[in-house]
């Protein structure tokens, strides 16, 4: 596994390499670099399974990091190459000609974080949500309890208590609360 | 297909000669072909999925998998929980197997968190032991199931009584029938009870029974011989373009199986060897998912004897209401009873997960794969392939 | 009566019955449901309208009870024979296939699982509910002969439940359809539904449940509601 980071990164120039398990390696690439390099991954170093294609929403840096996990079937290791995208533009260069399954992936994260894959097949096409409006659902800035709030009927006495608060209440009635359990709580 | 056990051979003239890919252009306006629903609300269909068929007599030419039917937005909802109230949340994710993500949402935090080694050994035996009677549960309505798509409904049946006996014990264990939260961060939420294991062994002995009457009637049967047999063939090299994983790639050859590619829990304590064939066709499924049913049989055995007697439950973590896990991201997997699932988990550093994606066998297995499999079959067999690649709607879409 | 006047008397039908209909500005339509022309083979052209050419606009009748020991005789008969629709909306669907095998046995109540609307008249809403699913659900629920009955399973149905903040899934499902029996739990157990399916007898018996009538009452409520969650509407108001 390490030979193949090494050999990668020379290739490449990936950044950020942690080895999360001896089987399981995360690393970001260049936008660029991406597609080729999960391509030589699959062809020369036996990568040929793919698991998982992810996207996290790093709002607070102005980012989508998207994933792309491979498996190696001979060596039982994991690999997982994340790509930085720009949130205010975010597009990515299709993959959908690498695996099957790809496109149903990219037609997942186009419907739920807006991003674009040019030339997939139906990534215009509805996977989940039927008619949605408002901004992608899983973007970080879509809050779901507001929207669920305004659009359904929601039951007026349904309760919502602090779980700290309420074990406390609950469990010890007596007990005087600590400075430590004033500072935890905040 | 027909010709190997009935003994005779169908004239070939006779049959319609017609080819069909998947790039087949289709013109609905010429009235050659018709565009057909089946589902969400069809009793066949495995969950709420719907398949847009575009047909030419009897023959599919297109299939389009449309999900969306159970969409819950549990990923969304996980992102403003803390780790431990997202945790029922979480395993809701999959009825028919819901203990799989148990196992994987405590693991990935208990990673992610340190305290990875710091399960007691007790523990982790007992969460095989779940995982395990998931699996036989799963397997129980599975394998009848795939005979009741060729209308074979006594083995349904028999299987949901089992199912039912299985889920009596999973009571005793956990306090509920179908959604246990028994797995959680740090161990397991309670001791097997008195008597469990002499109780499990009686089921296991009407489960034997069941196992063998199921045999002949599935697989001495003509109708189940001549219909599954050829019928939704997947070959060694789609396994690696579709992602294909589990019983549906060990029943055409490709052995792949988490328990022994990357063992977690105890399973390499474990004396077994997942079972495989090499048709790749329903009938092969079908076999080897029976196969499995004996073997998970076994496996539940040896477990019950291999664990130690007693021991620690839980080990000592953190006050869950206060608790910060660093940032870092992980992907855990294991075997169910579908193939490989796994669980993609990112920590920003605050007290609520930053992002859950979980990988289940059916998002690739029902929509990329059954879309193309479909091409060419008979509509009458739309329901014999979607059971046959475990069709799971609810972790698809989660 | 001349070829004229059938021509007539049909587009004054159908004027009639999209007059029935309720405005809605945010009603959204489907390209392939849109209203088009078509060069028919003799040449002349005729207008297509698909929804209300293939389904009927009309809006649901109540009907009133007969009242005396006739409607005592048919509510008895009714709560004898209640025929499931084999829709599982959510994932409390999987305690029905333990209720149809032997060890809960739900036909020696008279209570079987029919696999079209048209034969069955109870709807078991099984869990939580996406809007997707509170689409094909509505359709489902005016496809079913009255007098019909639906019963509400999990916590899901009552305030959400579990899933009170999904962006996805309805909160309270009697905004959108009648409700006769709500079943608590997550999810309930075969018991529960056992004990549910009791309940709903004793009300039949005592001439309570007639939910459908207060959907036919109260239509421009229900609809307004459905409305307002369903974006991608492109449907008639009444599916028959």
């Amino acid at each position: 596994m390490k030979t193949i980071i090494e050999k990668l990164n020379s290739k490449y120039n990936l950044q950020e390499i942690v080895y999360q398990r001896d089987n399981l390696v995360f690393a970001a690439i260049n936008k660029e670099n991406a597609i080729d390099a999960v391509t030589y991954l699959r062809d020369y170093e036996g990568f040929s399974h793919f698991v998982l294609m992810s996207c996290v929403d790093w709002i607070e840096d102005g980012k989508f990091q998207l994933l792309y996990l491979l498996n190696n079937p001979t060596l039982k290791s994991d690999l997982g190459l994340k790509v930085y995208i720009d949130r205010n533009n975010p597009e990515m260069v299709s993959a959908h000609h690498l695996w099957k399954q790809i496109w149903t992936y990219q037609r997942e994260l186009k419907e739920a974080f807006g991003i674009n894959f040019p030339g997939s097949p139906r990534v215009d096409e509805n996977f989940v949500v039927e008619g949605w409006t408002d901004i992608p659902h899983m973007r970080r800035d879509f809050d779901t309890h507001e929207y669920a709030q305004k659009t359904y009927f929601p039951r007026g006495d349904r309760k919502t208590n602090d779980p700290a608060e309420y074990m406390r209440k609950k469990l010890y009635p007596n007990q005087p609360i600590t400075a430590k359990q004033r500072k935890d709580d905040k | 297909m027909i010709n190997k056990f009935l003994g005779f051979k169908p004239d070939e003239k006779l049959l319609p000669s017609q080819t069909v890919t998947t790039d087949t252009v289709i013109d609905l306006s010429s009235h050659k072909y018709q565009k057909i629903w089946l589902g969400p609300n069809h009793p066949g269909v495995t969950g709420n999925m719907s398949v847009e068929l575009t047909v030419q007599g009897n023959t599919i030419m297109k299939a389009k998998t449309h999900v969306g039917y159970l969409h819950r937005g549990f990923e969304k909802l996980i992102e403003r929980r803390l780790f431990v109230q997202g945790f029922p949340t979480s395993i809701r994710m999959c009825v028919a197997e819901p203990d799989t993500n148990e196992y994987l949402i405590a693991r990935s935090t208990e990673e992610l968190s340190g305290y990875a080694d710091a399960v007691p050994e007790y523990a982790n035996w007992l969460r095989m032991l779940s995982l395990e009677m998931a699996r036989l549960q799963g397997l129980l309505r599975g394998v009848p199931g795939q005979g009741g798509t060729f209308a074979l409904g006594i083995g349904v049946q028999w299987g949901v009584y089992l199912r039912d006996l299985i889920l009596d014990r999973f009571e005793e264990l956990t306090g509920a029938r179908v959604y246990h939260m028994y797995i959680i961060p740090g161990g397991v939420r309670g001791n097997l009870p008195e008597g469990f294991k002499k109780r499990m062994e009686e089921n296991l002995v009407e489960i034997d029974e069941f196992i063998i009457r199921i045999k002949k009637l599935m697989f001495h049967n003509s109708v189940f011989k001549t219909r599954a047999v050829g019928l939704g063939i997947i070959t060694p090299d789609m396994v690696d373009k579709y992602g294909i994983v589990g019983t549906n790639a060990r029943a055409c050859g490709v052995k792949r199986d988490v328990r022994k590619d990357n063992p977690y829990l105890y399973y390499d304590k474990l004396d077994f060897d997942p079972p495989t064939a090499t048709e790749g066709d329903v009938y092969a499924r079908t076999w080897v998912r029976w196969q499995e049913l004996i073997q998970t049989v076994d496996l539940i055995r040896q477990i019950m004897d291999k664990m130690p007697e007693t021991g620690d439950i839980r080990a000592k973590m953190p006050n869950v209401l206060n608790w910060k896990i660093a940032k870092g991201e992980t992907y855990v997997r294991l075997e169910s009873g579908r193939g490989e699932y796994g669980m993609y988990y990112v920590t920003d550093g605050s007290d609520k997960p930053r992002r859950i994606n979980l990988r289940g066998p059916s998002y690739n297995h029902a929509i990329a794969l059954f879309e193309d499999m479909l091409v060419g079959a008979d509509v009458a067999d739309v329901h014999a392939i979607m059971v046959s690649v475990q069709s799971c709607p609810p972790e698809i879409e989660r | 009566m001349s070829e004229l006047d059938l021509n007539d008397k049909v587009s004054e039908m159908l004027a009639k019955s999209e007059a029935n209909v309720i405005k809605s500005e945010k009603t959204f339509i489907h390209p392939e449901d849109e209203v088009r022309e078509v060069v028919a083979p003799d040449g002349s052209i005729i207008k297509i309208n698909p929804i209300y050419d293939y389904f009927s606009g009309e809006r649901p009748q109540e009907e009133k009870p007969r009242g005396g020991i006739v409607e005592k005789f048919l509510n008895w008969a009714r709560s004898e024979s209640i025929w499931v629709l084999g829709f599982g909306t959510g994932c409390g669907s999987i305690e029905i296939p333990p209720l149809v095998t032997p060890r809960f046995d739900m036909f020696r109540f008279g209570i079987q699982m029919r696999p079209t609307p048209r034969q069955s008249n109870a709807f078991i809403i099984s869990g939580y509910l996406s809007v997707k699913t509170l689409k094909r659900v509505i359709r489902t629920y005016e496809q079913m002969p009255a007098p019909k009955y639906v019963i509400a399973l999990g916590s899901c149905t009552i305030n959400g439940g579990m899933y009170y903040d999904s962006y996805s899934t309805i909160n309270r499902l009697d905004k959108y359809i009648p409700v006769d029996v709500y079943i608590a739990g997550c999810m309930p157990r075969p018991e529960a539904l056992i004990a549910g399916f009791v309940k709903l007898k004793e009300l039949i018996k005592e001439g309570k449940a007639e939910k459908a009538n207060e959907y036919a009452r109260n239509f421009d409520e229900y609809k307004a509601n459905q409305k307002k969650i369903i974006k991608d509407w492109s449907m008639p108001d009444y599916n028959w």
